[in-house]
């Protein structure tokens, strides 16, 4: 079961430049760690220490961000492409703040 | 408007730490700022991939709609990023305002700089009849200024 993933630049140096990678899964959290496998260290770049979607990042099942989708839990079936991009975000605002905000 | 030091066109093309860029297009993002203040605005400007030349000014929509944070909204994000994509284009600059503090990145900004290839460009709006333009790369955390030279496409050879 193939997965298209498409990686941003920042994190393709864990996917040795490739800009679109394949894995497996039929979670978003069983994809990740099937990436992991192959590309040693993405998983912490994608999901805090915590366990939960890191709030650096958009991940986009399809059409569709993941965090309407179930977060970690969006099921995923054969043909399905993952988009990753970094999220943009900043100001002012203290950083602390400025997560809490984000609530992510 | 205050703008950067002036340039002329043969150094389109930035190399060094330097960024290049057409004054319509930062008039045009001074605008957008000016507009959306006292909340921050921001946005992207797109290039050819590899070119390092801001042409297509993309303005966003700050999410966060707020006066000291913005975030782009995750599907206006995407769509935009993929139409990059289809164009051969990458984000060459990416723009915010700052409404009440000097344009300079913060602690937030540093640490939300995920587009390693972009300069990231503040425009400080909060003083009422001049900008304060300048350009950085945040690069794992470390902020280097560059040089805003500002062309005139009318000047380009």
């Amino acid at each position: 079961m193939a997965i298209e993933v498409r990686v941003p630049t920042i994190l393709r140096n864990y996917t040795g430049g490739s800009k679109i990678v394949e894995g497996a899964g039929d979670s978003l959290s069983a994809l990740i760690d099937d990436l992991d496998t192959k590309h040693k260290g993405i998983k912490g770049r994608l999901i805090t220490p915590e366990g939960g979607l890191h709030r650096f990042v958009n991940i986009y099942v399809n059409d569709e961000d993941v965090r309407f989708l179930g977060a970690l839990d969006a099921k995923l079936n054969d043909g399905d492409s993952i988009t990753i991009l970094p999220a943009v975000a900043g100001g002012a605002l203290g950083f602390a703040a400025a997560a809490a905000l984000l609530g992510r | 408007m205050c703008l950067a030091t002036r340039g002329v066109a043969k150094y389109f093309g930035n190399v060094n730490a330097v960024l290049t860029i057409d004054s319509s297009i930062v008039r045009a993002i001074v605008a957008h700022a000016r507009r959306d203040h006292p909340d921050e605005a921001c946005g992207v400007v797109a290039g050819p991939i590899g070119s390092d030349v801001p042409a297509r000014h993309i303005p966003m929509d700050n999410a966060a709609r707020s006066m000291t944070f913005y975030e782009f909204d995750s599907m206006e994000h995407l769509r935009v990023w993929r139409e990059m994509d289809d164009k051969d284009e990458e984000p060459v600059v990416i723009y915010h305002s700052h409404t009440a503090t000097e344009a300079y990145p913060s602690r937030t900004d540093i640490s939300f700089a995920g587009e390693p290839n972009a300069h990231y460009l503040l425009v400080s709006t909060r003083e009422p009849d001049s900008e304060e333009i300048r350009s950085f790369r945040i690069l794992d955390g470390v902020v280097t200024e560059e040089e805003v030279n500002i062309v005139d496409a009318t000047v380009k050879s």
